[in-house]
């Protein structure tokens, strides 16, 4: 009610002057953040040092004196951090054993999964009723990609590796217990005691013990379980296994956002004459699933950082593909930190950017709810 | 009533519904399990913990309880969970330190500690634990040999055999020192109840803090001084080609230690953070227009309620510690996981020694919830 | 105003909010016994100005003081205040974790030194006067608005402050409550004890008041009696916030 009647008051009123210089500007944001009593001078002069301990020398060792060419750790001579491998290694860290003519086959599907992604996201794209089927159809379309067949080299899952093994293991882990999830979760809230009862039981064990027992169970039992003379390929084993632990934290991320729908929204849902699976469908989960894209992605990035448990099981993701080259004559002892650092930071790049954007979601989601 | 009405009534439906999901696990069950014995049969083993009780024939170097190649498989399992729980207990503690500490950190008003804890906290959180155990198992590993260990200080050696520590010896008389803490943990218990009931009568603070950490360190102390120093610690001191005295601690629990607890602390410290954000500025207000000092603010105010919010995540934060510390068996650290792998490669027993491993984790995890369950039922706030 | 009598004197006050100027040039004498109502639009620093009476915000120029107790950095004068001031505030601010009971007791217990019994039974001497000693042990949560300001009234009450400071005391209640806490209120200005209170209850404000002080854009625009200032605005600007606060 104030704004437009006092804006007039600031030539009425010569009262205004500026701040005391010393509580502005750089100098007031350096006396109030770092300076303000002892105890935070103290900080400071900690950070300051840890900082001038760490930064140049890695600096130097990352850089400076680091050696970039050779094709052996024999080729290291300089004391900074070995650099040579990256040129003829690189793409095994990403692509593993798969078939280097084919490497535009794991690249187009990534690219792919960008439209995919955003027309699952985003609700006002152009031609979001062809992109919809897109989004759907894009894990038959990048299994037959990868996989091969319909015209393209087979390539056989013992070829998946590194970085893109831990892409395929995480996102088809992800994609695949989506609607195991949202089974369970309606389950869990069922009225019905024994499937209540199966679905609290499901997910409660599968979150209770350890992925790599699960993973155990993929190598070793999965096999005595099935018919005699039937054999499944140790990759799916192993994603089946990601995909019922994935689930059973699914499960969990999208009964909250059930939770958080309002009564009257089911209510509404009954009134209206939809039956059970069809307000579900067409008015509870909608809006539940938006609710919890930030509890999905942080499932995800979970799940993403699991999938180098495959290395227990031997598989080579790109822990694996470090591990290789470590341990490989020809660098060992040279590339220990440098492989270690290069592995994290695929990782932390794309955990850090999705778990950001989680948090924004939920900033955004918060406000609107309010 | 035809078959129509019949789907279409809510009662007889949920009934179908269930009958269905019955029938299918039982039809599920029943397949695997025929296979499974069929399986069985064909490779020629027999199923059942009988094996438990063969002779493991291999060694353990970290046992907490009495352990050779002669004991069986069981006995071995058994040292597994109990190096799990070691794992486990000494990964809570640090982690809950370094987390409460960098929480409390984040939350500093200095510019440039908060944002180096903030990098330490999203580096560590969103790089996967089984790199970094690997990473600092590999680390310890490429220290010197045992003859050029490094040393803190002449009492502590690093070499990549593990850390040398200084082991304490305890002669005729360590009890009475024991008894002393001991006794002085009994005074202090009495001195609480007490200057409790001298407040409320007189209004007078007792300093409990000061007089409770000077007991417990002055008495036991005094026992030690008196009863002739009966205990001393056997530092490690270098040999010819070894390391002499001491205890060692093998990289495999070292890396592993570190790994777990700088992780999991990353995810405490945002735990503690937001607890304590979530306490609103005006209590602080509130406490102080009343006149209460800052230390007592947090500790009659802000920590009572910041501890409800962080209490329930942080259990499953220790539980997810716990559940990470199976992946010692990436580096060989001999827990349950990795002794159990042993015993599942040699006995050939899967079923079984994979169904100990999930009831072991799932004791584990009920005993969390029960605790949870209860811890929540306890602070529930009142509310209308 | 008999100038030896001032409990709190303020003078040439200015602060900021980073480069923002919220109090200008503030000069305020305020005398034992003393009903003050300050009013004005959001913004204007009304609120700021009473937090930095007890020094929950700090100023950048200027001179309060209380009691004899200037504000300085000085953590002794500040705590000296703070012993002087109860405040109010417009959210309550009661301990959740506490009952009604332990939240008047807990700075008797913990500031004040007093036995557990004697605390209590002055908190329900206090809880009395504000008209719920029947709540005594529950909790914050199981309480209306409006009980819950009058517990907050009875918890600054047990420190038996020399001046209390209400930050907006009913502008976070319902309609029907904000009248049992005007109730106490009035009763509390009947004891002669020396207020300054923010609010735009203009009812309370001629009933109680003084001395009304309208601010604008952090300055004291115009303070007199209230049947000066309602009758006879000097200022415009205090005739539109007038004609404005009126209309509803």
């Amino acid at each position: 009610m104030t704004r437009d009647n006092n804006s007039h008051s600031d030539k009425a009123n010569p009262g205004i002057k500026p701040p005391p210089a010393n509580t502005v500007g750089i100098i007031g944001w350096i006396r109030k953040n770092l300076l303000g009593g002892w105890v935070n001078t103290l900080l400071t002069i900690i950070s300051i040092y840890i900082l001038w301990l760490a930064l140049p020398p890695l600096f130097d060792w990352a850089l400076l004196n680091a050696d970039f060419s050779g094709s052996s750790g024999k080729e290291c001579t300089t004391n900074g951090a070995c650099w040579a491998w990256l040129d003829q290694r690189i793409n095994q860290f990403f692509y593993g054993f798969y078939p280097p003519e084919s490497y535009w086959r794991v690249n187009l599907s990534l690219i792919l999964l960008l439209p995919a992604l955003a027309y699952i996201l985003f609700e006002n794209l152009p031609y979001s009723k062809y992109g919809r089927w897109f989004a759907l159809s894009y894990p038959i379309i990048s299994a037959l990609l990868l996989l091969g067949g319909a015209g393209l080299e087979v390539v056989t899952t013992d070829k998946f590796g590194g970085f893109m093994l831990n892409l395929v293991a995480g996102l088809a882990g992800i994609i695949l217990s989506l609607p195991i999830g949202i089974v369970l979760a309606l389950g869990r809230r069922s009225k019905l005691p024994l499937i209540r009862m199966f679905s609290i039981a499901f997910i409660e064990i599968i979150r209770g013990v350890p992925l790599i027992t699960l993973l155990f169970v993929a190598v070793i039992i999965v096999q005595l379980f099935l018919p005699p003379g039937v054999s499944l390929d140790q990759l799916v084993r192993v994603m089946i296994m990601i995909t019922i632990f994935a689930s059973a934290y699914m499960a969990e991320v999208i009964r909250g956002g059930l939770q958080a729908i309002p009564n009257g929204q089911y209510e509404a849902a009954q009134a209206v004459g939809l039956g059970y699976w069809r307000s579900m469908r067409l008015v509870i989960l909608p809006q539940a699933l938006k609710i919890s894209i930030p509890g999905i992605v942080n499932t995800f990035i979970g799940l993403f950082k699991d999938t180098t448990l495959v290395i227990i099981i031997g598989l080579f993701d790109i822990l694996g593909q470090a591990r290789l080259l470590q341990t490989n004559p020809d660098w060992m002892g040279k590339v220990d930190h440098e492989t270690f650092l290069l592995a994290a930071l695929f990782f932390f790049i794309i955990c850090f950017s999705m778990s950001r954007y989680s948090i924004n979601l939920e900033k955004r989601l918060d406000t609107t709810n309010k | 009533m035809n078959t129509k009405s019949l789907w279409t009534n809510e009662r007889t439906r949920g009934l179908i519904f269930q009958i269905l999901l019955v029938v299918g696990i039982a039809v599920f069950f029943a397949f695997i399990i025929s296979n499974t014995i069929t399986n069985l049969e064909k490779a020629g083993l027999a199923s059942g913990y009988s094996f438990l009780g063969d002779t493991a024939s291999f060694d353990i170097n970290q046992r907490l309880i009495e352990y050779s190649s002669t004991s069986t498989y069981g006995r071995a399992i058994i040292v597994g969970g109990l190096n799990t729980i070691v794992i486990a207990i000494l990964g809570i503690l640090a982690a809950t330190v370094i987390g409460f500490v960098a929480g409390i950190l984040r939350l500093s008003k200095n510019y440039l500690i908060s944002r180096l804890v903030t990098i330490y906290v999203e580096f560590v959180r969103n790089v996967p634990v089984l790199l970094q155990i690997i990473f600092w198992w590999v680390i310890l590993l490429s220290l010197p040999k045992v003859r050029n260990s490094l040393s803190i200080g002449d009492s502590i050696f690093l070499n990549n055999r593990g850390i040398r520590l200084p082991s304490a010896n305890f002669y005729e008389g360590s009890v009475l020192v024991f008894s002393a803490l001991i006794f002085a943990l009994i005074v202090i218990y009495f001195i609480k109840r007490w200057s409790q009931k001298r407040q409320a009568k007189t209004g007078k603070i007792f300093p409990f803090g000061y007089t409770a950490l000077g007991l417990i360190i002055f008495l036991p102390a005094l026992t030690f001084l008196l009863a002739d120093q009966p205990i001393d610690f056997n530092v490690p001191t270098r040999g010819r080609f070894n390391l002499k005295g001491g205890f060692n601690v093998t990289p495999e629990l070292v890396a592993l230690w570190l790994a777990l607890s700088t992780y999991t602390a990353a995810f405490i410290s945002e735990i503690v953070r937001s607890g304590i954000l979530s306490v609103s500025s005006g209590q602080r207000e509130a406490a102080s227009a009343l006149g209460l000092k800052p230390s007592l603010i947090m500790r009659k105010i802000i920590l009572p309620q910041a501890l409800r919010v962080i209490i329930p995540p942080l259990t499953s934060q220790y539980l997810n510690l716990t559940k990470n510390s199976s992946l010692a068996v990436a580096i060989g650290y001999q827990d349950i996981v990795s002794i159990g792998d042993t015993v599942l490669n040699q006995s050939g027993q899967a079923l079984e020694v994979i169904s100990i491993f999930m009831i072991f984790y799932l004791t584990l995890s009920l005993i969390t919830s029960a605790f949870m369950n209860w811890y929540n039922k306890r602070i529930e706030l009142v509310e209308r | 105003m008999n100038e030896n009598s001032a409990v709190i004197e303020i003078s040439a006050l200015n602060k900021w909010f980073g480069n923002f100027h919220v109090l200008r040039d503030i000069n305020l004498s305020i005398s034992q016994g003393e009903r003050i109502v300050i009013c004005g639009p959001s913004g204007s620093g009304k609120s700021t100005l009473i937090r930095c009476i007890n020094r929950l915000e700090e100023h950048q120029e200027g001179r309060i003081v209380v009691e004899g107790n200037e504000l300085t950095h000085d953590l002794k004068n500040i705590d000296a205040v703070r012993r002087e001031v109860g405040m109010v505030f417009q959210s309550f601010n009661l301990f959740p974790h506490l009952n009604v009971l332990d939240n008047c007791t807990l700075a008797l217990i913990w500031v004040r030194k007093m036995p557990k019994l004697e605390a209590e039974s002055l908190a329900m001497e206090y809880l009395e006067r504000v008209k719920i000693p029947e709540q005594a042990r529950k909790f914050p949560g199981q309480l209306s608005g409006g009980q819950q300001q009058r517990v907050a009234i009875a918890r600054s009450l047990c420190m038996r402050p020399k001046i209390m400071l209400f930050d907006e005391p009913t502008s976070a209640l319902d309609p029907e409550m904000i009248k049992e806490v005007l109730d106490v209120m009035v009763d509390l200005a009947d004891t002669g004890m020396t207020m300054l209170v923010v609010t735009h209850e203009m009812g309370f404000a001629s009933q109680v008041a003084d001395r009304i002080i309208f601010m604008d854009e952090g300055l004291i625009v115009e303070q007199n009696t209230p049947e000066e200032f309602f009758n006879n605005p000097k200022s415009d600007r205090t005739k539109l916030f007038l004609s404005q606060i009126l209309s509803h």
